[in-house]
């Protein structure tokens, strides 16, 4: 039986709806696990449903399940399509959740593999598709070995060394049983070491999760005096992301309080508190508060309103704005003009109205000019091998903890050395490392045998 | 005109001449010393990790090693006893004049074997298919020929400074064979080994050594023959050590060893697991001692081998060695050590069936393979001799998958990997280890055996009764209930396991480490053979484990059922990465499963290469 295989089927980053395709034999039964909506097991084929996916009691993400039931799928196999809704953040949740309930991430390819192998494709077709994942594969390439270039990377090898040395040495104690100069790696010594390796991985995923990679999109601010728009700007933009903005509940004011995903580029607002408030009561965000904002930012939307002349607030804010990713939002430019533009020099403008529509565009075009759909790629690249590292990683742990399991049952070194080795093949897998003959040179390399 | 010639008479030889008569082929085995046959030239021992297994396998199948080690064992041990189930092993030390002496009597008794003794010197060949061999003399018709030349091509005895034309053992050496398979298009690799000194028993002190005893139990290679011997006659080992003036022998005359500069001409690889003890004492500097071995070689000769002292000195300096060792110090050398370099081919030039890829029914085994062991030997021999066979019947191949048998692991990794070093079967090279246990060779393998008429209907018959005796206690554990009374859980407790809450069958209570088979006989009076009760309690107790194993053997085998078409160019193929385009071409794998286990091959390559199948299969 073929695992079943979860994978995002579309490229992050690049347009609002992801999909998260996944194909195997429990494809229905581990999806329905984590879906709030109907029981997909009961679904026809070629249906698709409402609900959300959810992390225990947890929503995580409002979505649309398509079930396909083999053979008249792209795998010839179960097909189960998830429409993610809520960005990167949620689809890679969504992702997660598929493979701590039972799949595997599939490779680059592996569906179009399956299609094939199932006979449910022809050459040509598969050509196509083939050229398509190979290119992707030598930006997966690339951005896997950018990310490892780090210090993370240096410590899952240093564990995984850690491991080679332990079954290089097993090895040697079975198949030279009567070297007993050797010394014999025991249950106890096995169990020290598991356990001092899976700290260390615990530590290393936990961060991993915590951390910036997980986090990705841009911390955005948006800032200006009372009553230049700002509040109108947030709801236009808000108006064209209605079923995205999410509120992320547990959060202080000061993180993140919604995302918007402007054709692929993912906004996280930072402090939008501030500017809802205006809507009823006038608060006045100070330049203290504002320069505070502009410190946490990686992109600074400025309103300013085109009928009042600069302050020397705004004045002070424009410069600190323009050693950041900034753009000055001139609004209400349908009123008379006052600002003078000399004032604004060497800073990134946009006129808009937030009556127009078609005035909001050029805001959006100009953000979407900023973070270049490149940069994007390579970053989302990074992020998915990022996602298929933790969820790698995660399964490695899942391992260690058999192999403590095992070792409170008793089991002799010889069975512990075969969870072992799977621990050793899925941080290869992380380092790209993995590589048979390995162990078998490790073990001629430090022990002295012979006949 | 023979159906069959077999070219050498070692362990590879022996096992493909004899099955090939099983098959009821005509066969010739040419040898250049029919009193030579079946020799033991380095260690007096079969089996061990990995290797003991493939003597099982090859009896399993038919072959004889396993039965002519059981008759001339004069020690048996089981190997890895606490390690678990899938890395124990038996190894026999051999009485070698008593194996050759049984093994020549063996080939005698199939009246369709011809021994003939020469040395093969040319291949016939017409139209890329063999036609027979060459001797010195005359020329030998057959419609197919099993190349086991052993060390013998172009073999060089190297010692200190000399290097001397000669095969192992001052046997006469094979002069023009491998030119001539060089001139068919065969890469000729060179590669080496040695062997230690042998030393007189009756001037060896082994009072002041370790003694080494074989089991207190009968133990026997054969799946089908359980012999009963006399345990008080079991021969010992003996265990001593080099120690710091060894060392300082070594060092001081290290340039004096062949390897380190006595001579100048070495171009031939040394296998990683046999260093000679000048490379162990270089290499692990800090290292204070290393354990030598003393082995009798047979029952009637003085010689004593000496396992760990494998080394190229002249000499001189192996008699300062030897004797600056405990109990050895003033012991007579019989036969010095000595290093020997040979010509085998890459066989990455073979198939999976062990046939030339240059020649059709042209097959190689054994060492000639770039392997090392009697045992990786035999388990060739017996798989040529059977595919040889199988090609004059115009039958399908005989190959055994990675996840049946080291033996099939040992070929894949031969014809898919090639060699680098003499190869040696080691338990991490199989990724099944779990599948390839000792206790289920016959269950692994017999049937085919029987498929291919090489079992008898005697030995058909005992491992039929084995697989039934098996599923009636197998049966029986799971019918056979116990409650959670007192005096079960005061039992339990006894043999620190935890207490019963619900009723369990002993199949389940087995499961638990720490109860052994022969704890239920408590409640189950399990009157089996000891080998049924092995096999029983193995099988219950990782059943968990075995399973897990099984589905990535699954996994890896729907790889394997996917054929790769003859002729393909992998040139034309677009998208394949140049170095997937290099080796495919090379190897030629046969199935996309080997294919994915070449290295340099990445899985991008095996998904492009896959549609690529397709497209021929439909022809487009």
């Amino acid at each position: 039986m073929e695992k079943t295989i979860a994978g995002v089927a579309t490229a992050l980053g690049i347009g609002a709806i992801s999909i998260i395709r996944v194909s195997g034999e429990e494809a229905i039964n581990i999806v329905n696990k984590i879906f709030i909506g109907e029981n997909l097991k009961k679904a026809e084929s070629h249906t698709i449903h409402y609900g959300f996916i959810v992390e225990g009691e947890k929503r995580v993400d409002e979505v649309l399940v398509s079930i396909m039931r083999a053979p008249r799928t792209y795998t010839k196999e179960d097909v189960v399509e998830i429409n993610c809704h809520g960005g990167i953040i949620a689809t890679n949740k969504t992702l997660e959740i598929l493979l701590a309930n039972g799949c595997e991430l599939a490779e680059p390819g592996e569906f179009t593999k399956r299609a094939f192998l199932n006979g449910r494709i022809d050459l040509i077709e598969a050509e196509g598709v083939m050229n398509l994942i190979n290119s992707q594969t030598e930006l997966n390439r690339a951005a896997a070995f950018n990310q490892l270039q780090g210090s993370v990377s240096a410590r899952i090898e240093k564990n995984r060394k850690k491991i080679t040395d332990l079954i290089a040495h097993i090895a040697v104690n079975i198949d030279y049983p009567e070297y007993e100069d050797i010394e014999e790696v025991t249950v106890d010594k096995i169990k020290k070491n598991v356990r001092k390796i899976k700290k260390d991985l615990l530590e290393v995923y936990q961060a991993s999760k915590n951390g910036k990679l997980i986090q990705e999109g841009i911390n955005t601010v948006i800032i200006g005096s009372p009553n230049v728009g700002k509040s109108s700007l947030l709801n236009v933009l808000i108006e064209e992301n209605k079923a995205i903005v999410t509120d992320i509940a547990g959060t202080t004011r000061d993180l993140v309080e919604g995302k918007l995903n402007l054709d692929g580029v993912i906004l996280n607002l930072i402090d939008t508190a501030g500017i809802r408030k205006t809507k009823d009561k006038i608060e006045k965000i100070g330049v203290q508060k504002s320069l505070e904002l502009i410190k946490k930012a990686e992109l600074i939307l400025l309103v300013l309103d085109n009928n009042k002349k600069l302050d020397n607030d705004e004045l002070k804010i424009i410069e600190k704005v323009k050693d950041k990713n900034h753009i000055i939002v001139i609004n209400k430019i349908d009123l008379k003009s006052q600002i003078d533009k000399k004032q604004l020099a060497n800073a990134n403008v946009v006129e808009i109205s937030t009556f127009e529509q078609e005035k909001v565009t050029k805001l959006k075009e100009k953000i979407k000019e900023m973070f270049n759909l490149e940069k994007i790629q390579q970053k989302d690249l990074t992020y998915l091998t990022s996602a298929r590292s933790i969820a790698l990683l995660q399964k490695t742990i899942a391992i260690l903890e058999e192999i403590e399991s095992s070792v409170a049952n008793n089991q002799p070194v010889d069975v512990l050395e075969i969870d072992l080795k799977r621990v050793w093949h899925e941080l290869g897998l992380i380092t790209g490392k993995t590589y048979e003959e390995e162990i078998i040179e490790q073990l001629f390399a430090n022990f002295c045998l012979g006949k | 005109m023979y159906d069959i010639i077999v070219v050498g008479g070692g362990h590879a030889g022996c096992e493909a001449a004899i099955i090939a008569a099983k098959f009821k082929k005509k066969v010739c085995l040419i040898t250049s010393n029919i009193n030579n046959i079946a020799d033991l030239p380095c260690n007096p021992s079969i089996g061990g990790s990995a290797k003991g297994v493939v003597v099982r396998e090859v009896d399993a199948l038919g072959g004889v090693i396993g039965k002519i080690a059981d008759q001339s064992q004069i020690q048996m041990k089981k190997l890895n006893i606490k390690k678990g189930p899938a890395v124990q092993a038996y190894r026999a030390q051999i009485d070698k004049d008593l194996y050759q002496k049984n093994m020549l009597k063996e080939l005698k008794k199939h009246s369709n074997i011809t021994l003939v003794e020469g040395m093969a010197e040319d291949l016939i060949i017409e139209n890329a298919q063999i036609k027979g061999i060459k001797t010195e003399q005359e020329e030998y018709c057959a419609r197919a020929v099993i190349l086991t030349t052993g060390t013998y091509l172009k073999a060089d005895i190297l010692i200190g400074n000399t290097r001397k034309r000669s095969g192992p053992g001052s046997e006469k050496p094979s002069l023009y064979l491998s030119d001539n398979l060089a001139k068919l298009g065969f890469d000729i690799i060179r590669l080496k080994t040695g062997t230690p000194p042998r030393v007189d028993k009756n001037t060896v002190n082994f009072a002041v050594t370790d003694e080494e005893k074989g089991a207190d139990a009968c133990l026997n290679f054969s799946n089908f023959k359980q012999n009963e011997y006399d345990l008080n006659k079991q021969v010992s080992c003996y265990l001593t050590y080099t120690n710091p003036q060894t060392h300082e022998i070594i060092r001081n005359n290290i340039n004096k060893s062949s390897m380190y500069g006595g001579l100048q001409d070495i171009a031939s690889v040394g296998p990683r697991y046999c260093p000679s003890i000048e490379d162990k004492i270089m290499r692990f500097y800090d290292k204070e001692r290393h354990q030598l071995f003393l082995e009798p070689v047979s029952l009637k000769s003085p010689k004593v081998y000496i396992q760990g002292l494998s080394t190229s000195f002249p000499i001189e300096i192996q008699e300062q060695i030897v004797h600056s060792i405990k109990g050895l110090e003033k012991c007579r050398i019989i036969t010095y050590a000595y290093a020997i370099e040979y010509d085998a081919i890459n066989p990455q030039q073979l198939k999976q069936n062990l046939e030339t890829k240059l020649i059709k029914n042209l097959f190689m085994a054994g060492q000639i393979n770039g392997t090392s062991g009697y045992e990786e030997a035999a388990g060739q021999g017996i798989m040529a001799g059977i595919n040889a066979c199988l090609n004059l019947d115009k039958k399908k191949a005989f190959v055994l998958k990675r996840n049946e048998a080291y033996i099939g692991v040992l070929i894949d990794d031969l014809v898919t990997k090639g060699v680098i070093d003499p190869y040696r079967l080691l338990t991490s090279r199989a990724e099944y280890r779990l599948l390839l246990r000792n206790d289920n060779a016959d269950q692994r393998l017999s049937h085919y055996g029987e498929k291919y008429g090489l079992l008898c209907k005697k030995e058909i018959e005992i491992f039929k009764q084995k697989l039934k005796k098996l599923k009636k206690w197998e049966q029986k554990l799971k019918e056979t209930y116990i409650s959670p009374n007192i005096e079960n859980n005061e039992y339990l407790q006894k043999l620190n396991s935890t207490k019963l809450k619900d009723r369990i069958s002993l199949y389940d209570l087995l499961k638990r480490s720490e109860i052994k088979l022969e704890a239920l006989q408590k409640w189950l009076k399990i009157d089996a053979e000891i080998e049924i009760k092995e096999k029983l309690e193995v099988q219950v107790k990782y059943e968990g484990y075995i399973k897990k194993a099984e589905k990535d053997a699954q996994k890896m085998l729907k790889l394997e059922k996917i054929k790769i078409p003859e002729g393909i160019d992998y040139y034309k193929i677009q998208n394949l990465a140049n170095e997937a385009k290099q080796k495919l071409s090379e190897i030629k794998p046969t199935t996309l499963g080997q294919a994915n286990r070449i290295s340099g091959v990445n899985p991008s390559d095996i998904a492009i290469l896959s549609v690529y199948i397709k497209g021929k299969r439909n022809g487009k």
